[in-house]
Order: C-alpha cells, then sequence, then structure tokens
C-alpha cells in the first residue's frame, strides 16, 4: 500500500467495457431526504399558510415593539376607550383614528401596543414551555424504550402522572408557588415566567415520552443497531448517532402539538385570574379583562381571541403537514 | 373479563395513593401560611391553639394518614349511614373545610351533580357528532364533505372554550336574546315547560365543551376508519357479496372503533379542565368553580378533597374504557 498509483475511476472504465450497462435514461441528480420532505410538506396547502401565519405572528411579536414604539403600559385617561379604525367605515364620528388603530381600553392603554407585548409573552411561554416538555419526554421514552430495566418503571410512572387532574394540579401549583417564587427571582414577572413555563413543561411530556419510546423499541431490534453495537458502540453514541435521528420526525409533529396546548395553558390560566400580574398583558389576560364590558366593546374580545385561535390553528395545520411530510409512506404519493 | 376488572380495579389503588400523594406533597411544599389572615394582635400562643385545631401541629405523614382515613374510610361510613340511616360514623371526625367549617364532602356532593351532567352530557353529545362525522369523511375521503370537516374540526381544535364561551354569550344572549347566559342552579324540572327551560340553559356550557371533544374524536375516527377501509378484510366482506352498509357500518366501524375508544378515555382529564373553564364562564356552580373559590381562599383541606375527586373521576373512567376495550376487541385477553 504504498506507492501504487489509484485509476481515476475505476467505475467508468468499467462502464466503457460493458456498454450494455449504460444507463439509457440519464439518471436524476441524487435528492437529499429534507428536499423530498419540504416537496411534500408544500403540497399541503394548510400546512403552509400555517407555517406562514405562525413566522408571521412571531416575526410580529419579536419586531413590533421596534415599529409600533408606544408602550403598552402608558396611561392616557384623556384617550380612553377608542374604537377600533375600521368602526369609521359605518360610524363617521367614533372615537378612533390613526394614532391607536385597535383603540384603547378602558385606561387609554394602546391595544395594538397591548396585543403585540401580550403575544410576545404567550410565543415565549410557549416555545420554551413546549421545549422542555419535549426535552424531557424524549429523555424519558428514549430511556424507556433502550434500556430494557428502566422500561417497565417508567412507563408505569408515565402511566400514572396521564392520569393526574392536569389543569387543577397546574391553578394549584400556580396559585401556591406564586409568592417564593416571585421573591425568589426579584420580580412578579419573571417568578411568574418560571413557575408557568415550568408547571406547563413538566405537565405536557407524556404523549412525547409515549410516543418516542414505541418507535424507539421498534428501531432497538433493526439490522443497523445491531451492527452498531456489534463493532463496539457505546449506548450513548448509539442514541445520539443512530436513534434520535430516527426518531426527528414524531418528535417534531408532538412538538406542534405542545406548542398548541401551551398556548392555550397559559391563555386559560391568565383567564382564570391565576396568571402573571395584573398589569402584565398576555392574550389571555386581554380577553379575561375584556369579557365584562364586551357588549359594549366585542373587539376587545375578539382581538386577543382570535390572535390565540389563528395561532393555534396554525401550529395545529403545520403539525399537519409535518405529519404527512415526515412519513414515507405517505410522501411521493 | 371479569378476573380482569378486579385486576384493574385493585391496580387502580396504587394510582390514587400515588396520586394523592403527589397532590399532598404539592399542598405541603407550598409555603402559603394558613394563619396569614389572622390579626396580628392574636397573641402567639393563641396561633398556636388555632394552628393545632386545624390540624396542623403534626408532622406531614400523620396529617396525610389522618386525611387517608377520614377520606377513605369515615366518609363512605357517613354516606352509608345516609342511606341505611345507621350510625356508623356518629361522632367521628371528617375532612373539614377551612372556609364554611363544614364537612367538605357535604359541599361537593351538592355541587358534583351539575358538572356531571354538563361534562358527561357534552362528552356524550361531542361523540355522538364526532363518529358519523368521522366515519362519513373517511368514507368520502377528499370529497367537498371531508375537507370541509377538516377545517371545521381543525377550528374547532384551536378555538379555546374560554373564547367560545363569551363569544356564544354576546351572540345568543345578548344580540339575539335565546339563550340564558347563566346557569340557573336551583332550577326545578317537574314539567315539560321547565324541561325546555333547562334545556335551553344547558345548550351553551355543553356545546362549548362538546366542540373540542367532536374535533378531537372525529379526527381520530377518520384516521382509524382510513386505516381499515384499505385492508383486506374489507375486500372479502364486500366479495362476498355483503350490503356496503354492513361492510362500513359493522366490520370497519367496529374495528375502528378500537383506537378511538382510547382516545376517548385520555380525553377525560382534558374534559374535565374544560369544565373549569366552561363552569366559570357561564356560572355554572360546580366542582370546577369550587375548586377555585377554595383555591383563592387557601382552604387546604377541600382543595386537596376536591382535586382527589376529579382524580377518581378520571381514573374511573379510563377503567371504563379499559373495559370496554376488551369488549370491543375480541383479540385482546386479560387472562
Amino acid at each position: 500500500m504504498t506507492e501504487q498509483p489509484i485509476p481515476a475511476s475505476p467505475v467508468e472504465a468499467d462502464i466503457e467495457t460493458f456498454g450494455a450497462l449504460v444507463d439509457t435514461e440519464p439518471q436524476a441528480p441524487p435528492r437529499s431526504q429534507w428536499k423530498d420532505v419540504w416537496d411534500q410538506f408544500r403540497k399541503h396547502k394548510g400546512a403552509v399558510f400555517g407555517g406562514g401565519f405562525l413566522i408571521f405572528i412571531t416575526l410580529a411579536v419579536v419586531l413590533g415593539p421596534y415599529i409600533w414604539t408606544l408602550e403598552p403600559t402608558k396611561l392616557d385617561i384623556r384617550n380612553k376607550d377608542w374604537r377600533p379604525i375600521w368602526t369609521l367605515i359605518w360610524d363617521g364620528d367614533a372615537k378612533a383614528g390613526l394614532a391607536h388603530p385597535f383603540g384603547t381600553d378602558q385606561l387609554g392603554r394602546d391595544i395594538l401596543s397591548q396585543m403585540i407585548a401580550g403575544g410576545r409573552v404567550s410565543m415565549a411561554v410557549g416555545w420554551i414551555a413546549m421545549l422542555l416538555a419535549l426535552v424531557i419526554g424524549t429523555a424519558i421514552g428514549v430511556a424507556a424504550g433502550y434500556f430494557k430495566k428502566l422500561d417497565f418503571w417508567l412507563m408505569r410512572f408515565t402511566d400514572l402522572v396521564l392520569s393526574l387532574p392536569i389543569l387543577p394540579l397546574v391553578l394549584l401549583a400556580v396559585t401556591l408557588f406564586r409568592q417564593p417564587l416571585n421573591s425568589f427571582f426579584g420580580s412578579p414577572e419573571a417568578g411568574m415566567f418560571v413557575l408557568i413555563v415550568g408547571v406547563i413543561g413538566l405537565t405536557s411530556w407524556m404523549q412525547t415520552a409515549r410516543i418516542v419510546r414505541g418507535d424507539i423499541l421498534a428501531l432497538k431490534e433493526r439490522e443497523f443497531i445491531l451492527a452498531a453495537r456489534s463493532i463496539g458502540t457505546k449506548p450513548g453514541k448509539i442514541i445520539r448517532r443512530h436513534l434520535l435521528p430516527n426518531v426527528i420526525s414524531p418528535i417534531m409533529v408532538s412538538a406542534t402539538l405542545g406548542l398548541a396546548t401551551a398556548i392555550i395553558t397559559e391563555s386559560a390560566l391568565s383567564f382564570l385570574g391565576v396568571g402573571f400580574p395584573s398589569d402584565f398583558p398576555t392574550w389571555g389576560k386581554l380577553l379575561a379583562d375584556a369579557v365584562p364590558r364586551m357588549q359594549e366593546f366585542p373587539e376587545r374580545v375578539l382581538l386577543p381571541g382570535i390572535a390565540i385561535s389563528l395561532t393555534v390553528l396554525g401550529v395545529n395545520y403545520l403539525g399537519d403537514g409535518l405529519r404527512d411530510a415526515l412519513d414515507p409512506r405517505i410522501r411521493g404519493r | 373479563m371479569l378476573t380482569f376488572t378486579i385486576r384493574r380495579l385493585i391496580l387502580s389503588i396504587p394510582t390514587l395513593l400515588f396520586i394523592s400523594l403527589v397532590i399532598f406533597g404539592l399542598l405541603q411544599l407550598a409555603p402559603g401560611d394558613p394563619m396569614a389572615q389572622v390579626p396580628l394582635t392574636v397573641p402567639p400562643e393563641v396561633k398556636e391553639k388555632m394552628r393545632e385545631a386545624l390540624g396542623l401541629g403534626q408532622a406531614w405523614y400523620i396529617q396525610y394518614w389522618k386525611w387517608l382515613v377520614q377520606f377513605f374510610w369515615i366518609e363512605p361510613q357517613v354516606l352509608i349511614d345516609h342511606w341505611f340511616g345507621t350510625s356508623f360514623a356518629e361522632g367521628k371526625q371528617r375532612v373539614l373545610s377551612w372556609q364554611t367549617r363544614s364537612p367538605v364532602m357535604d359541599i361537593v356532593v351538592q355541587r358534583i351533580p351539575q358538572t356531571l351532567w354538563v361534562v358527561g352530557l357534552a362528552y356524550v353529545v361531542g361523540i355522538a357528532i364526532a363518529i358519523p362525522i368521522g366515519i362519513y369523511s373517511a368514507y368520502r375521503h377528499y370529497s367537498v364533505f371531508d375537507q370541509a370537516g377538516t377545517f371545521v374540526t381543525m377550528i374547532g381544535f384551536s378555538i379555546p372554550p374560554f373564547f367560545t364561551g363569551p363569544l356564544l354569550i354576546v351572540i345568543f344572549s345578548v344580540y339575539l336574546g335565546w339563550l340564558p347566559s347563566i346557569y340557573d342552579t336551583l332550577h326545578v324540572v317537574n314539567d315539560w315547560q321547565s324541561f325546555k327551560v333547562q334545556v335551553m340553559q344547558m345548550i351553551m356550557p355543553v356545546m362549548v365543551l362538546a366542540l373540542q371533544t367532536t374535533a378531537q374524536i372525529s379526527r381520530y375516527m377518520r384516521g382509524a376508519m382510513l386505516d381499515n377501509l384499505n385492508q383486506d378484510y374489507v375486500r372479502t366482506a364486500r366479495a362476498k357479496g355483503l350490503k356496503e352498509a354492513t361492510v362500513v357500518m359493522v366490520h370497519v366501524v367496529r374495528n375502528s372503533m378500537i383506537p378511538v375508544v382510547t382516545v376517548i378515555a385520555l380525553g377525560m382529564p382534558a374534559i374535565f379542565g374544560g369544565a373549569i373553564i366552561t363552569e366559570n364562564v357561564f356560572k355554572v356552580n360546580g366542582i370546577g368553580q369550587l375548586l377555585l373559590t377554595w383555591l383563592f381562599a387557601n382552604d387546604i383541606p377541600g382543595v386537596m378533597t376536591l382535586t382527589f375527586i376529579f382524580a377518581i373521576l378520571i381514573v374511573f373512567f379510563n377503567l371504563i374504557a379499559d373495559i370496554l376495550y376488551g369488549l370491543l376487541d375480541p383479540r385482546i385477553r386479560y387472562d
């Protein structure tokens, strides 16, 4: 093996000799798996709209405060109870104008900037709680699927947690632990954020764990895992290199479901009055605050309600499309 | 089947014990002091006595054990006394609410029928709507009905009950004035007229709760039907000349129901969670609303018992689903 010249391309030489082996059709360029996934995903109109809307709303709440610079908590009692700008279409005398396109509330706070600020909180809670639930669920699912000794106990534990009354417990935890966390983190907002994210994350990992465990159990018996084990790969490495990339699609699908649930749970807590402090807008809180006067100002209920519903709808459609796109049995049909 | 049911019943005891321990632990770890509201003029030794009167002076495991005894041993005796006029529970300590100083279970028994009626009816209505929709949209896959059904269920899935509730109140109670916005619990049904009033006031809370169930279950039903419709046994059934209605309604639907039953059972915690919100929106004085009241009043025995009752309801419905699962699917043998 010292200085042997390697032929430039042995395959080409062979093809020249055996002319019959040449393909009559030109070969299609190789396609990566993710390109296939993307092509299938694009066919699902709802998923494209859902994904697009999710990106739009995320950008709107992230960049919104830089474009619409009005403070969400600034009181302006002289300009209270403005109607949204579109009421001018049928009612020329309505208190409305370009200064507050979505109107103002009973204390004169601008509703558009409140919506942006509220969306920031709701989306941040949703994303972080979803990631937390995914990490816990995947870890438990992989451990239960891969290590036989852990399987029984981890799955019994998952079943137990599944039969817990989730919303009552979440209500309990949020009400009871509000005070100490507030003093621990210095500000009530930070304490509440950590508490709500933690509580939602800790109570919504079970479905992910179950799905991941099922997939790992099936994958574990396949030949490539046997091959990996036979060359002495350590369990940790097998999980990271061989198993996790193969369960990425169920994880992504349950991620979208988790995001939707987390946003709804956070809004429900705010609605029931156990969420963030009262001057801190979130979509659920805006909705709850507007309910007593919804006869006169229906838009104040509708705007946050529609924002929550459309975001969750978009996320659900995205999940639907991802499920189709990531399933190799459906893809290409 | 009977052995399985008994075994499942016995297995649910450790589950319930675990759940009660979790709830109790959560309440113990919580730092809130129930004596915090007592005025500062009350001397410390009196405060200490009040604490002991509430049963707070003991170690946590003694408190837990006492609660277990009260809930599982004394409360059933009270029930038996109530039914048969005996006096087993005479003079025994029951679980007392701190807020009202009366037995927790007495209040719960007053409140629970409202919740069960609304939740139960919502679930039944939801399932009754969802299953035909799921069957038909799978049977006419990619038809207009299927597309529309998918869209409507997606929307139903996405709109939270705390938005649909106020929305329906504004539309049907305020603008149209057809339905009452508040659930009147004192309403007694004794003739046709009062029955109509009862139906009117139940429509909105039930429909708000049923919307979510319908959306979820019809999606699962459709998926399960689609999986089954392409199976070989369906072709066999058609080939031997069965009517199309028999093929779909008997063969395919029965097989598709198997995964759907699990989904129905697993949806139970969510529907009781939804009940807390719906009861709050429509002012139904069920146990969900009671839980919120006691939670804000820091009534620890009440909250503990009530959360545990939610857990019992969930475990009980899971048990029913497991038994139904065995009845529907003869391949599953439990022995």
